[in-house]
């Protein structure tokens, strides 16, 4: 029972993980809290929904598409909503950044006619794995899966390639960056892309998941991965993975245990406590002053 | 003429950092901009690398108008700076660094033959190529700056305060380094509160004070006036 839960958690707190990645990784960089991105996932999971009902094709290939069509949207969010105001308060951009979120919903919820939620055509066929005292259904082999092949590959791009060191040199120290000859506002650029690629592909898997799309399921996800992020340590790539995946695990348990109608609120009790005992989160650095 | 500041005038909201300054540097010189503390030296700096912009005034490298150029594209063109403070990337290892210094070139192999290059100027960094920048002492992570900036091959080298928070000994080898980095063949722009070092590897200096060029001249000479030795020189 306990053992299920867990598992139940760990996969709710994967789809949290790959969304929080891109808030901290964004903070990392230009220390912005990117409101919108909780509307890329669900433009993601729209867009898949689209791919999956009407052009029916096969369920991955969906999740490619949604990542192909959020990239280029959340670079031109960057653009736009974000860039113009970079040199400003720091406040500025956040509110462009509620802005940006709330027109997506509104602008989504315009296209598609109401907000009500659409289904999510099941077209995996749905087996349920027993593993011992556990049971895995296909769905959550694939999210598992997919959500670990995307982290590692994460891992490997900020870790060994040309761009992902310049990323985390660009995050460390943004002036000195652009004197090494690094274009930091393509580094920009290339985070936000990356963030956006993984929060289409959450936005899919969690579609498909609960079986539900609407234009404001971004919003409690979005929170929710935020304090995932904060949890974590924001702006440690490490730290929004396991921050993810430990307030999935504590929200799923919480119901188990019959909290359920607290549900949305265990993230932020959890980053609350958190941040009372770790300011930093977990796995953050402490907090640096920049002469 | 390398580089040419005619002219340059740089406020921060309101404050005027630079007023008209001017100042020329030679292919294959070693010059020297010294001063007092908030004279600006750093701000000149600034403005040269594309941190800063002149409101007026021009900066001409190589014949070519750097003032609404963004950084990297100045450091492309043969620019390169070791920053006040270091600045080195602490949570990259020194490897990494050195990489980011090479970011601008174009082959891998290019890059690989220049890190041999640095490590056999720096034969300790090559001991702690694997280490975090951060974990260095104050005098090996001047050595990652320094080897850092060099990476782009640049044909001038802007040094901002090398011998900042460094024990004697220390500074020494730093000016020593600086001197041959310029015999083979790089053009140095050095910025130092530690008048008496810079002007002892200097061809020619400038003297800022309050954001004005208040005297220049062959290095040697502003060593032994008499106004610049009360001033800078601790006499």
């Amino acid at each position: 029972m306990l053992l299920q839960q867990l598992v139940n958690g760990l996969t709710l707190g994967t789809t949290y993980a790959l969304i929080a990645l891109g808030y901290t990784m964004v903070y990392g960089i230009i220390q912005l809290i990117n409101f919108a991105h909780g509307e890329v996932y669900m433009i993601g999971a729209f867009v898949g929904l689209i791919m999956v009902a009407v052009y029916k094709v096969n369920f991955f290939l969906a999740m490619l598409v949604a990542m192909a069509v959020c990239v280029p949207l959340a670079v031109l969010i960057e653009r736009v909503a974000y860039r113009p105001l970079r040199k400003s308060t720091r406040l500025a951009p956040l509110i462009s950044a509620l802005g940006v979120s709330i027109f997506l919903q509104t602008l989504v919820t315009l296209i598609k006619g109401s907000p009500n939620p659409l289904a999510f055509p099941q077209v995996i066929q749905d087996t349920v794995y027993v593993l011992g005292p556990v049971k895995f259904s296909t769905i959550q082999v694939i999210i598992l899966v997919v959500a670990s092949l995307l982290m590692v590959f994460l891992q490997f791009i900020v870790k060994y390639t040309k761009v992902g060191k310049a990323m985390r040199a660009t995050s460390e120290d943004y002036e000195t960056a652009g004197l090494m000859g690094i274009n930091v506002n393509s580094i920009v650029s290339f985070t936000f892309a990356l963030g956006a690629a993984l929060a289409a592909a959450g936005g899919v898997l969690v579609g498909m998941y609960f079986n539900s799309v609407h234009p404001f399921m971004g919003v409690s996800v979005g929170l929710k991965s935020f304090c995932a992020a904060v949890v974590g340590g924001i702006g440690s790539i490490p730290g929004a993975m396991l921050g993810g995946i430990f307030i999935g695990i504590v929200e799923v348990l919480g119901v188990a245990a019959g909290f359920d109608t607290y549900k949305e609120a265990i993230a932020f009790g959890l980053l609350i406590l958190v941040l009372l005992f770790r300011p930093t989160g977990l796995l953050g650095l402490p907090i640096q002053r920049k002469v | 003429m390398l580089l040419n500041i005619d002219n340059i005038t740089v406020s921060y909201g309101g404050v005027r950092a630079l007023r008209g300054v001017s100042c020329q540097v030679e292919e294959g010189e070693i010059v020297a901009l010294i001063g007092a503390n908030g004279a600006g030296k750093s701000t000149t700096l600034k403005a040269i690398c594309g941190l800063v912009r002149p409101q007026s005034g021009t900066i001409t490298f190589d014949n070519k108008v750097l003032n609404k150029m963004p950084p990297h594209k100045i450091v492309s063109l043969g620019i390169s700076q070791v920053p006040e403070g270091r600045r080195v990337f602490t949570r990259l290892t020194v490897l990494e660094n050195l990489e980011m210094g090479g970011y601008t070139r174009k082959k891998a192999g290019e890059v690989k033959d220049s890190i041999k290059n640095i490590f056999k100027r720096f034969p300790r960094l090559e001991e702690r190529k694997n280490q975090l920048a951060g974990t260095l002492s104050g005098g090996e992570q001047q050595m990652l700056a320094i080897g850092r900036a060099l990476m782009s091959k640049p044909r001038l080298l802007l040094l901002d305060e090398p011998s900042m928070g460094l024990a004697p000994m220390l500074v020494q080898e730093i000016f020593t380094i600086i001197s041959e980095i310029n015999l083979a063949g790089t053009t140095i722009l050095l910025v130092e509160q530690n008048a008496n070092m810079a002007l002892s590897i200097a061809n020619w200096a400038y003297v800022l004070e309050t954001g004005e060029i208040v005297l220049s001249g062959p290095a040697a000479e502003l060593a032994n006036n008499p106004d610049v030795r009360k001033a800078y020189l601790g006499e």
